[in-house]
């Protein structure tokens, strides 16, 4: 058993060592094979960054949405300040904000730029209102249930969930989501292919040393290590290319990130892939040369037999 | 070593290349299979070494049934041959040590006893000063000595040649008949396969005569009747 490892230690040895030569041999085509495999994988996982981001970002915003309790036109500051506690104290409420008749007119008129012609009008139209924050883990049927609660208390005229907005974000993230996946199949299918066309032509192109291993006793297994080998290594030197895209990419984009993220007032960084999602990305391109010149190989191998 | 009872081989192509072969060759023994082009020496030798296999009859070879064998045998069949090309069959992508080294490489032995029995192998071909050179660099009669290396490297116990010496002037295959003959004293049994009637005059062996794909003379069978 000992003897056995060894000798099989020692095949893979060689193997490497005569495979990392080969390609050293043609590094041109080596090269290109390598920048495809990762200018083609960096679409995908380009799209996931950007996704992931995306997600990570609106993750911070109220799932909940907002709840907007318009109060009758006759409720008294000192009665809605009292509602104000009330709601408060209501399970699934993070967050109360008041907005008085007075403080909903000056922003009226500030925002929509009727500020004249609102002056003419003898009494002040607007009602007070309570923005109602759910709590950050509020799914949307609670704060539905929520809605529900908050409108039937007797000072409101009119409550509105602001809900809409949140759950189309997250529709469409999922959405993108799924067409990461169907591109990413899709692509990495390709690669697949780009190895398998690479590990064909270097199998043909060595149809001479293929034919004389045979004759000399060399099973099919050894005869496609080398083949295997450098389908693997390809695919994770293109893995490690698109992951170098990424980051160029990202620090191409980080300065104007952060222009517009001050300009909203906020720190929003686009985080690059973490330690996890990078060596994932190295595996899949492993992962994906193997099966490429696996595919390649046992196609072509059986084709070269000696005669 | 090999035995052959009425062997039949047909290609696709509808012709029978060789037709009912019988005959048997002992271990230790050393013959000569001869006659036309076309006669069917290259597709004896091709059966022999599993290339291809018998159509019909019962061919056994160093105690393997080649009908018998499975495909994933075929590769640790052919480590106990050593095969001897007309055309050498050399790898200009290497040097001649690692020309040599191939089957042992295959069949994984550690580097020191690569290094030990190509060295060996390379010496008694007289070629041990060009371990370094390609082989593209060589004479014929230099790379024929090479594949010989090559074939006796992993020590077998059979060693077929087809038309060793097709490529080369007499005095050169004269040497390398010596290196046969040399071999075959020392326990290997050797088939060769060449319509060279002066070299298998000279090595004084056992002679096969194929045409059209049948043994029409066998000099061992003629003795056995004397």
């Amino acid at each position: 058993m000992i003897r056995f490892l060894r000798t099989y230690a020692r095949r893979h040895t060689y193997v490497l060592a005569a495979t990392l030569a080969q390609l050293v041999r043609a590094p041109l085509a080596s090269a290109m094979t390598v920048a495809v495999i990762g200018i083609t994988l960096a679409l995908p996982t380009g799209l996931y960054l950007l996704i992931d981001n995306l997600a990570r970002m609106s993750a911070g915003w109220d799932a909940g949405g907002q709840i907007s309790l318009f109060l009758k036109r006759d409720t008294a500051d000192a009665a809605a300040e009292r509602l104000v506690q009330r709601v408060q104290r209501v399970p699934g409420v993070a967050r109360v904000d008041y907005i008085s008749r007075q403080q909903a007119l000056a922003e009226f008129k500030r925002l929509s730029g009727f500020g004249e012609a609102l002056d003419l009008l003898d009494r002040n139209p607007l009602p007070a209102v309570l923005i109602v924050h759910p709590s950050a883990a509020t799914a949307p049927d609670a704060a539905r249930a929520l809605l529900a609660q908050l409108s039937a208390l007797e000072a409101v005229e009119s409550a509105q969930l602001d809900l809409e907005w949140v759950q189309r974000l997250h529709a469409l993230l999922a959405i993108a989501e799924r067409a990461v996946w169907v591109l990413g199949g899709l692509l990495g299918l390709a690669v697949l292919l780009t190895v398998g066309n690479t590990i064909r032509l270097a199998v043909l192109n060595r149809r001479d040393e293929i034919e004389v291993m045979k004759l000399m006793g060399g099973t099919n297994a050894f005869i496609r290590r080398p083949f295997l080998y450098a389908g693997v290594i390809q695919g994770l030197l293109g893995a490690a290319t698109t992951w170098l895209i990424l980051a160029l990419a990202l620090l191409l984009l980080e300065e104007p990130i952060a222009q517009l993220a001050a300009l909203y007032g906020s720190d929003l960084r686009i985080e690059g892939l973490s330690p996890r999602a990078s060596a994932a990305l190295l595996g899949l391109g492993a992962l994906l040369g193997l099966v490429g010149s696996r595919i390649a190989v046992s196609r072509h191998l059986h084709t070269i037999e000696p005669t | 070593m090999i035995e052959f009872v009425h062997v039949f081989k047909r290609y696709p192509g509808e012709y029978d290349a060789l037709k009912d072969i019988s005959f048997t060759l002992e271990r230790g023994e050393m013959a000569f299979v001869t006659g036309h082009s076309g006669a069917g020496k290259t597709t004896l030798l091709k059966l022999i070494s599993l290339i291809e296999r018998p159509t019909r009859g019962k061919a056994l070879v160093n105690g393997k049934n080649l009908n018998k064998l499975g495909l994933r045998r075929v590769s640790y069949f052919r480590r106990d041959l050593g095969i001897v090309f007309q055309n050498y069959k050399l790898l200009f992508d290497r040097t001649v040590y690692d020309n040599v080294a191939l089957p042992l490489v295959v069949a994984g032995l550690d580097r020191r006893e690569i290094g030990k029995r190509v060295r060996a192998a390379l010496d008694k071909v007289g070629l041990l000063k060009k371990e370094r050179v390609n082989p593209v660099v060589l004479s014929g009669g230099e790379q024929q000595r090479v594949g010989i290396a090559r074939a006796i490297v992993n020590r077998p116990a059979l060693l077929l040649a087809d038309e060793p010496t097709g490529n080369l002037d007499i005095v050169l295959s004269e040497e390398i008949l010596d290196l046969f003959l040399d071999f075959n004293h020392h326990g290997v049994t050797v088939l060769i396969a060449t319509h060279d009637q002066r070299l298998i005059q000279r090595a004084g062996k056992r002679m096969l005569v194929l045409k059209h794909g049948e043994i029409v003379h066998d000099s061992a069978a003629r003795a056995d009747v004397r």
